[in-house]
């Protein structure tokens, strides 16, 4: 549903976005990730038709942005990073407005309105100007408009940024909910979003893409992918980690005091399954085991390792 | 049409309500019927020239909204280029054109209304005496177009900044051009070496000497093209600056 190919977006001397590919189908929820300033959202505001690619393509449900921009802009769902919205109007003058510009009138207009109130919970404050609402409802009122005429493709710049733990859990249920009949795109900083809504997470850097997968297939590029994490008390340790070393599939063991306990970790060989072997270990051993559990992988070290700090590219931009 | 409808009237519907949904309206049009009055009663002597017409009233028009017209032009594109959403105005389903349109029209209508709201003096100067409406109705019309003209500059000017006093100061200072080409301030600079007829054609963009030319009462065809199009001009410039900077 969306097709991005080759996108090339410059600044001056600085390039946004290099040669960026990307093929969106229905039914995916992609996690767009990147370091600030890696170009998500140069590329997000290039698929929406606000900015004009240097070079390079997009394609929404068939019709190309820059070619025919109106009818691309007709299906995209698109909500602006910091959600920007008229203050001085009211969150259902907005809405209205949003309504009527898309094309909805009379009755029709009013229900659609209705439903997306209803569905992003506005209700409470719908007669106040939304420059005198909270964060929260800001980001929601701008949420409520993008999804305001149902588009089959959906393109959100950070819209959980600034909500509460409960609001975010009912925008991720939100979007959950509409995943299947869309193609969404989601640029976030938060790499537990990218686990509980994402099918697939793309992460740029300096404009290109460095990782490409579903969030378990980035979870096992982490080194803690299948490592194993076990607490006990401080007089075992020096035996538990001499004995840890002895299985086979263990690579590295670390250790981290906490209190009177020790938390310990076996990393394994190349991925290799370790609980099994681990627990059975403590059980043989009689270890006062604490805390016993396998690392799914975290998705933040590997974020850490394919992107570039700024403050490594300030070093990189001096040489 | 079906575009007018379609596209331009939400635009223009949006903007024309953003107007009196801040106190903004009220101010501009009371500072704007006073200093009408101010000018007319005060600086033109309308009751001391004993002359049953809106000639003094008509003639500050021009200068007055040299300050006043920037002043509403400014937040056109400056405001939306500032807060954001310009990005949100330029990702719906709107031709640019029409949305450029679809707020100068606002504009345009709002001056409007506080031009319609100097009624009273017709009404005084009616009742003092007879004069003649014809050319009362004329000059409100050229009054109109010139208020459009600058407008259609300022909301040009508007769309290159985000800053709306740099949109102010700027309008201000292009719309005081187009005021007094006709003038010698402007005309001498190229009088001494611009062949006669370049100097003629910075003459005739001077608002100053069309408008003098329909108070008069006279609707000429030349007059009104000369607005048209240079309402058209700068739009057609508003729509490529906006195109040309939305990367900002």
């Amino acid at each position: 549903m969306i097709e991005i190919k080759e996108l090339t977006k410059r600044f001056g001397p600085m390039t946004a976005v290099a040669n960026l590919s990307l093929h969106v189908a229905k039914g995916e929820v992609l996690g767009f990730l990147g370091p600030n300033g890696a170009g998500k959202s140069t590329t997000m505001k290039m698929v929406t038709g606000f900015l004009a690619p240097d070079a390079g393509t997009v394609t929404v449900c068939g019709h190309d942005i820059e070619a025919d921009t109106t009818k691309a802009q007709a299906l995209i769902g698109y909500l602006p990073e910091g959600a920007p919205a008229y203050g001085d109007m009211t969150a259902r003058q907005f809405l209205s407005f949003i309504a009527e510009v898309r094309g909805f009138k009379g009755a029709d207009a009013k229900a659609r309105v209705a439903a997306v109130v209803e569905k992003t919970e506005l209700v409470p404050v719908l007669e106040q100007p939304i420059e005198t609402l909270s964060k929260g409802f800001k980001r929601r009122v701008g949420l409520a408009q993008a999804i305001l005429h149902d588009p089959p493709v959906l393109i959100m710049d950070e819209p959980t940024d600034g909500l509460d733990p409960n609001q975010k859990h009912a925008v991720r249920g939100l979007i959950h909910d509409m995943a299947a009949e869309k193609a969404i795109i989601v640029s976030t900083h938060l790499l537990e979003e990218v686990e509980a809504i994402c099918t697939r997470a793309v992460i740029i850097d300096r404009g290109t893409i460095v990782a490409d997968g579903t969030p378990a297939e980035l979870l096992a590029r982490s080194r803690y992918h299948n490592a194993v994490t076990l607490t006990l008390s401080k007089d075992e340790i020096e035996g538990a980690v001499a004995k840890l070393k002895t299985l086979a599939m263990v690579a590295q063991v670390e250790r981290k005091n906490f209190g009177d306990a020790v938390r310990l970790t076996a990393f394994p060989k190349s991925g290799a399954l370790l609980i099994e072997a681990v627990s059975a270990l403590a059980a043989r051993e009689n270890w006062t085991v604490k805390e016993l559990y396998a690392e799914p992988g975290r998705l933040d070290e590997v974020f850490r390792a394919i992107t570039t700090s700024d403050a490594a590219r300030v070093k990189a931009a001096r040489k | 049409m079906n575009a007018l409808t379609r596209y331009v009237w939400p635009i223009f519907k949006r903007e024309f309500a953003g107007y009196f949904a801040t106190p903004l309206a009220y101010v501009f049009i009371v500072i704007f019927l006073f200093t009408m009055g101010a000018f007319t009663f005060y600086v033109g002597h309308f009751y001391e020239n004993g002359i049953a017409d809106l000639s003094v009233f008509f003639a500050y028009h021009p200068w007055l909204y040299l300050f006043l017209v920037p002043a509403i032009s400014m937040r056109l594109w400056a405001d939306e280029r500032r807060s954001g959403t310009m990005e949100l105005l330029l990702t719906l389903p709107v031709p640019l054109w029409a949305t450029v349109v679809g707020k100068y029209l606002a504009a345009w209508a709002f001056t409007g209304i506080a031009l319609a709201l100097t009624f009273p003096i017709w009404l005084t100067v009616n009742f003092l005496g007879q004069p003649d409406n014809g050319v009362i109705l004329a000059s409100y019309i050229g009054s109109f177009l010139v208020a459009g003209g600058y407008l259609a500059i300022g909301a040009c000017i508007s769309a290159t900044t985000n800053n709306q006093v740099i949109a102010f100061v700027v309008s201000v200072v292009v719309c005081f051009l187009f005021t007094v080409s006709g003038s010698p301030l402007v005309l001498d600079v190229f009088r001494v070496w611009a062949p006669d007829a370049l100097t003629e054609a910075i003459a005739s963009f001077s608002f100053v000497t069309h408008f003098t030319a329909i108070t008069q009462g006279v609707l000429d065809l030349r007059d009104l093209v000369f607005f048209f199009s240079l309402i058209t001009l700068f739009l057609a410039a508003n729509i490529v600056v906006v195109d040309l900077k939305k990367g900002g």
